[in-house]
């Protein structure tokens, strides 16, 4: 269970987030959908554990305080976060990365690391499943990667280590309809009632293939309208616009206290 | 001891015993070398060329090292050199000094030869007047390694001969003197190829002083690929000379790694004499503590059509240092030049210091040549990547230098090379062991 209340980010002196409030009970799946500079990659990040931003406000995730923790403590507790860009790690094989990542899990969690062969087992076996062969093993982090194959890895990344919480932002940015159906589909591979997720998107399309439980939309750093699917339909047709409107006619509207 | 005076009393007492001292040409040529160097003296910073670095403190160095069983020490230096690296071709030097004894010469193809300068100055001093370099050429350390300098290698290809596997030469230093001076000549003629990787190391206990210069010529299509390895102690002082000439058609590439020493001063130059040649220079080098690393490129477009690719990499931490400088010239006739420089320098501490200078100067307007540096930090989007996936900090950091290097290293097109060029960098870095498993 996901608990933010009264949000406020500010990266210098900026405002981004502006007491959103939000909560993602375990196994849903709730879509945040919002305009560009609504702020959607920017909770994303503060969730994950970037640092350099001003950060105010509550966030309780399985009843610890999420923003004491530094970013790789919520990594090992389960929390995991699919970059909109990944980072290209040139000279680091993607097999010692992803090894590094599930071992590091492991030995917070207190189980045995994995070596080499048991690890390769594992990889492959879910490499499968997104669709990517093992040439990509031994390419060093997301070099010379497609947007697809990138976001592919991604998806990888978040079967092996299993997260209790997965963040998607933007995974569907610039994506095929082919590409986005696999990734959709190892997406789907991992809904299941001790996971949570949310996926970040600006469009509808992908929860034509990631079908949510809540759909929420953000704008100007709060959470104005949720609801559940239909809305997210609802904003296809009309776009955004209208809750922008809504929101000036009244400062105070849903989704405040 | 390496007081200007120092020096010409040494050569005094010891030009009579150098190898190929009974040749005229050499004599003269050694004898004009050291008064060249005793009227220029070390240079300072007040020289534009040494604006960074000055050798002035070398002056009052003493180079003396503590006694040790030499065979013992080099032997096993060189065996862990060695140790993983392919079948090649082996020449150590001890102190500046050939040790056939620990070398491993292998078969060489017909038309090919590897010897030591000694030993190709007894065999073929023709050959080696040609190419040996007069007394007025480079700085003032050049003039001194003319004058002094009795050993190195010596490896000649005839024409359209290849050597498939590298050449190493060691080059172990501060064993029981302080000193070396070496002099390598690499000389393929017409379509030859050859790979050539030069080794550094010395003890860590010592005080050392390397002189080094290695004279390149690469004949016409010829292919030459040179790597430098330079891991000496971090109380040594190291100056080097690479010096080549392309003719037409000819590739050269010099990959400078430079992560010892406490300070190292590389002056680095190729002459494109002929139509198409093609020149990369490429360079990595670490430096932490106080030590001092600075390289000093010249490339020259004297023709048509060629190609320059001029990439410089650095690390650096604690309050070390490093400079970079890039001189390219193209001639008013070198037409169609394409030439284009980056320098890069990670800093990783706040009291590490960076310099870097492009200095064109180009004689045509149908040229492309492009140039550019940065100075920067460890990447915070890379950093959150990595701990995003439960990496700590500390090991997410030394990834990233690791990776900042990495680019460089794969420029290196020899398998073999670049995997020890890779051990070596992860022999440096904090935490680099950490990274054994990267492969």
């Amino acid at each position: 269970m996901l608990k933010i209340k009264d949000l406020h980010v500010s990266v210098e002196g900026r405002k981004i987030l502006d007491g959103l409030d939000l909560e993602v009970p375990s196994g849903e799946v709730h879509a945040i959908m919002g305009p560009n500079g609504s702020g959607k990659s920017t909770l994303a990040q503060v969730l994950a554990g970037r640092e350099g931003f001003e950060v105010s406000g509550a966030v309780e995730w399985d009843g610890v305080d999420l923003l004491s923790l530094p970013a790789e403590e919520r990594a090992r507790r389960g929390l995991f976060l699919a970059f909109q860009y990944p980072v290209e790690i040139p000279g680091v094989s993607n097999a010692y990365f992803l090894r590094s990542a599930v071992n590091a899990v492991r030995r917070y969690r207190g189980e045995k690391e994995l070596d080499a062969m048991d690890f390769l087992k594992r990889v492959k076996a879910e490499m499968q499943t997104v669709g990517m062969s093992e040439e990509f093993l031994y390419r060093s982090v997301n070099e010379g990667f497609s947007g697809g194959e990138k976001k592919r890895n991604e998806v990888l990344q978040m079967a092996l280590l299993e997260p209790k919480l997965a963040i998607l932002d933007e995974t569907d940015s610039g994506l095929d309809i082919d590409a986005l159906r696999i990734v959709a589909d190892g997406v789907n591979r991992l809904r299941s009632p001790e996971r949570s997720m949310i996926v970040i998107t600006h469009y509808q399309r992908l929860l034509d293939y990631i079908v949510p439980d809540r759909v929420h939309v953000l704008s100007r750093g709060r959470i104005v309208r949720s609801g559940d699917r239909e809305l997210a339909l609802e904003l296809e047709k009309r776009g955004y616009g209208w809750l922008e409107e809504e929101r000036r006619k009244e400062p105070r509207g849903v989704g405040q206290r | 001891m390496s007081a200007v005076q120092g020096w010409v009393d040494t050569f005094r007492a010891e030009a009579q015993r150098l190898p190929g001292a009974k040749l005229p040409w050499l004599a003269g040529a050694r004898a004009r070398a050291i008064e060249r160097f005793a009227a220029l003296g070390w240079p300072t910073n007040k020289l534009e060329k040494w604006r960074h670095t000055s050798l002035a403190l070398l002056a009052q160095q003493e180079f003396a090292v503590p006694p040790v069983d030499r065979v013992d020490l080099a032997a096993g230096a060189l065996a862990q050199l060695r140790q993983g690296a392919e079948a090649g071709h082996w020449l150590v030097f001890i102190d500046g000094q050939f040790a056939p004894g620990l070398s491993d010469i292998g078969t060489l193809p017909a038309g090919a030869c590897v010897d030591s300068l000694a030993g190709a100055l007894a065999q073929r001093p023709e050959r080696l007047e040609a190419v040996y370099g007069d007394a007025e050429e480079g700085e003032s350390p050049a003039a001194l390694n003319l004058a002094l300098a009795g050993d190195g290698a010596y490896i000649e290809l005839a024409r359209g001969v290849a050597i498939e596997a590298p050449i190493h030469l060691v080059f172990v230093g501060g064993v029981s003197k302080g000193t070396q001076l070496v002099r390598n000549f690499i000389v393929a003629d017409d379509g030859a190829q050859v790979t050539v990787v030069e080794h550094y190391i010395g003890r860590d206990d010592a005080t050392s002083f390397t002189n080094t210069v290695t004279r390149v010529r690469a004949g016409r299509d010829a292919r030459v690929t040179h790597l430098k390895l330079q891991q000496e102690s971090a109380q040594a002082f190291h100056l080097a000379a690479l010096d080549a000439v392309q003719a037409r058609g000819a590739y050269f590439a010099s990959h400078s790694l430079a992560f010892g020493a406490r300070l190292a001063r590389n002056d680095i130059s190729s002459r494109l004499e002929g139509e198409g040649g093609e020149a990369l220079l490429n360079g990595l080098y670490h430096v932490d503590g106080k030590r001092h690393v600075d390289h000093y490129t010249r490339l020259d477009h004297n023709s048509p059509r060629c190609t320059s690719r001029e990439l410089y990499r650095g690390i650096l931490d604690g309050t070390g240092r490093g400079v970079f400088t890039g001189r390219i010239y193209v001639a008013p006739g070198a037409v169609k030049t394409d030439a284009e420089q980056r320098s890069d320098s990670l800093l990783l501490s706040a009291g590490a210091e960076s310099d870097a200078r492009p200095e064109l100067e180009i004689y045509n307007d149908d040229v492309k040549c492009a140039h550019g540096s940065t100075v920067g930090q460890i990447d915070e989007t890379g950093l959150f990547y990595l701990r995003s996936r439960g990496l700590d900090e500390q090991h997410a950091r030394n990834l990233l230098v690791y990776a900042f290097a990495a680019e460089v290293l794969a420029r290196i097109g020899e398998r073999s090379l670049r995997r020890s060029a890779e051990a070596a960098i992860r022999a440096r870095i904090p935490g680099g062991q950490l990274l054994e498993a990267l492969a």
